[in-house]
């Protein structure tokens, strides 16, 4: 779980603007544009999501947002598929319990 | 309500190339994509291609990406991005949803689905664990995003997906376990297995994976010996330390909008399941609609950017676009180049599978 | 003379060409020990279709011909050793070699899509079809250049005895 910071075909990892993020009450730092997915695995973290019935644990599978398994509460909106969604500054990011709870009007 | 001549679902490999052939012959063309940026999975594909030099063989994927992406700037196609194709209606009318915000229904001549295919899963015990992923998946995080899901890989499946991501994996600086393959010989081009296998990462045929274990994330994995019957043989059980499973088990066509707007099905094993049915260029059973890529059947993205300018052409061609002549020639040269793709002993029972999809008569 | 049991243990098990599945093949071929130049040598035995190697070698020493699943073949009498199949191969499966470059060393030029790169000079480990560590190998040049599109060759020499052996070095640990 790492930024791959040189690479043989794709070369150095170009500068870009950092955001802050704050993921679950924690602020970190993530590239500007990348999607929450590629942050969330740059900082280590393991798993996105709880399963509603039995809590297990749940990260991401297609990695292009088809398959709805790293879907997370992002600015208080829950299911976001964060490997097709974009960090943003001030985001607010929490792993979500279950189907999540709405913490916002529409 | 809108109108356009052409509406391009999808703007990968296929969609973009179908899109180019079509806005070359006169044709306005609209190309939809859900995604923030055009591509599909080309812009992960770092390697060079296979082919001839028609073919753009030799080229890294990223960089036939780009080149389409100029051509399509340079011949003003209008793109839409985060733009969701959700429907098709009365055979020209397609409802897109615009950044997730405003419905829009687009009445197009002609449509082409361009929409690709995605991954299978394969379960076992664990499978649902963070950690374990599509093959695709691990390539889109190390090439497109550049973080490593992890460092201990087991890659699951060796057809050239499996192959290459492996080889990617070790690119971006992971180490490669294990590459398991249930069938007692391995499924991808030679010359992939070759280079990963002199880099130090051992195949396993005739073996699957039969479980993963961790608590939060995957901590470690269990392969196992198959019989010829595909059962795991007792007492042949390996651990491996690994913190990411991939699974390189094949996709399937995302025919979805297909079917929903009223194409008639055929079910190609070889080529991933249900397809639509089409013909030779490309229409389906809704003579306005047409196919490129992936959908009608899962190849490879050089395939799919030779259907792509097909399926263009023959759209155009219905429009009154190109005389007779000229798309005879045109359609022609790229079934030609088409054809060599599909030789040799990987490329010919994508032929004939291909074959029996057009020869299958409707009704 | 090739076997079902060396078959077996081939290419499509092992993931690697067996030397009896390379010497069954007629698209490789060891360039003779008493060749005085480098030469092209390619480990593509399955029918693929592909051609760059064909069409990039400017003297055209490479034939696949009008079928493009035809199995690359080097004309050693045409065949300068000049590298640039190397990189252009998409398969990375053609190096080049010289038997005795100098007293007791062969020299092999590969292609390697990896980092670090080794410095020239440096000693690195070199490794056989099945990434088996053969001998130690001395980096004589590291050869970078626009043209082979972010393949890098590595031209090394190593001891004589391993002359079919060798045919990659093993990567270097991360700085």
């Amino acid at each position: 779980m790492q930024r791959i910071i040189d690479h043989p075909v794709l070369g150095p990892l170009p500068e870009v603007k950092m955001v802050r993020i704050i993921v679950d009450g924690e602020s970190l730092m993530a590239r500007e544009g990348e999607m929450i997915a590629a942050a969330l695995i740059a900082t280590g973290k393991k798993y996105f999501r709880k399963t509603v019935k039995t809590h297990e644990p749940r990260g991401i599978y297609c990695g292009i947002g088809r398959c709805t398994d790293c879907v997370m509460t992002v600015n208080g909106i829950p299911n976001v598929r964060t490997c097709v969604t974009p960090v943003e500054e001030g985001m607010v990011i929490e792993t979500q319990m279950g189907y999540g709870v709405w913490k916002q009007e529409q | 309500m809108e109108e356009r001549e052409v509406v391009v679902i999808g703007a990968g490999p296929a969609g973009l190339s179908a899109a180019l052939e079509a806005a070359r012959a006169g044709a306005h063309v609209l190309l939809v994509d859900e995604n923030s940026k055009p591509g599909g999975q080309l812009f992960k594909q770092i390697h060079k291609f296979f082919g001839s030099h028609e073919h753009r063989a030799g080229v890294r994927g990223i960089d036939i990406g780009t080149q389409l992406l100029e051509e399509a700037e340079r011949l003003d196609i209008e793109v839409w991005l985060d733009a969701e194709a959700c429907g098709i209606f009365n055979t020209t009318d397609v409802w897109i949803v615009r950044n997730k915000e405003k419905s829009v229904t687009v009445r197009a001549k002609r449509i082409i689905l361009a929409t690709g295919a995605v991954e299978n899963s394969v379960n076992f015990p664990g499978w649902s664990l963070p950690g374990v992923m599509g093959a695709g998946a691990a390539q889109t995080m190390i090439n497109l995003h550049r973080v490593l899901p992890g460092q201990k890989i087991l890659m699951v499946g060796s057809g050239n997906v499996g192959i290459i991501v492996s080889y990617q994996l070790l690119q971006a600086g992971a180490d490669v376990k294990a590459v398991v393959e249930a069938a007692p010989r391995l499924g991808g081009y030679g010359v992939h297995t070759a280079k990963v296998r002199r880099a130090g990462v051992p195949f396993y045929t005739s073996h699957t994976v039969l479980e993963a274990r961790g608590t939060d994330h995957v901590e470690s994995a269990t392969i196992v010996q198959l019989d010829d019957k595909w059962k795991p043989i007792p007492g042949t059980e390996k651990e491996l330390d690994v913190d990411t499973i991939c699974i390189a088990a094949g996709l399937t066509p995302l025919v979805e909008l297909a079917f929903a707007a009223g194409c008639e099905p055929l079910y190609s094993p070889l080529l991933g399941g249900m397809v639509p049915w089409h013909d030779r260029s490309m229409a389906t059973s809704i003579p306005t609609i047409y196919l490129a890529g992936d959908i009608s059947g899962v190849e490879e993205a050089s395939t799919a950017m030779e259907e792509g300018r097909m399926a263009g052409l023959s759209a155009a061609y219905s429009l009154g676009y190109v005389d007779r002549e000229t798309y005879a020639v045109g359609f022609d040269a790229a079934e030609k180049r088409m054809l060599a793709l599909r030789s040799g002993m990987f490329g010919q029972k994508r032929r004939d599978a291909k074959a029996a999809i057009v020869g299958h008569s409707r009704g | 003379m090739e076997t079902k049991d060396t078959y077996e243990k081939g290419l499509k098990i092992t993931g690697a060409p067996s030397l009896d599945e390379l010497h069954a093949s007629p698209c490789y071929q060891l360039p003779p020990k008493e060749r005085r130049a480098l030469a092209a040598v390619i480990e593509c035995i399955e029918g693929i279709p592909c051609n760059p190697c064909e069409t990039s070698c400017p003297v055209g020493a490479i034939t696949v011909g009008d079928e493009i699943t035809n199995l690359p073949v080097v004309d050693f009498e045409k065949c300068t050793g000049c590298g640039i199949c190397v990189a252009a191969c998409p398969g990375l499966a053609i190096y080049l070699k010289k038997y005795e470059f100098k007293e007791n060393l062969s020299y092999i030029a590969f292609p390697f899509e990896y980092l670090p790169l080794p410095p020239e000079g440096a000693t690195v480990q070199m490794v056989d079809r099945y990434g088996e560590y053969v001998c130690d190998g001395t980096v004589l040049r590291v050869v970078k250049i626009k043209r082979m599109d972010r393949t890098t060759v590595v031209h090394v020499s190593y001891p004589n005895d391993y002359y079919e052996r060798v045919v990659n070095m093993k990567r270097l640990p991360a700085n």
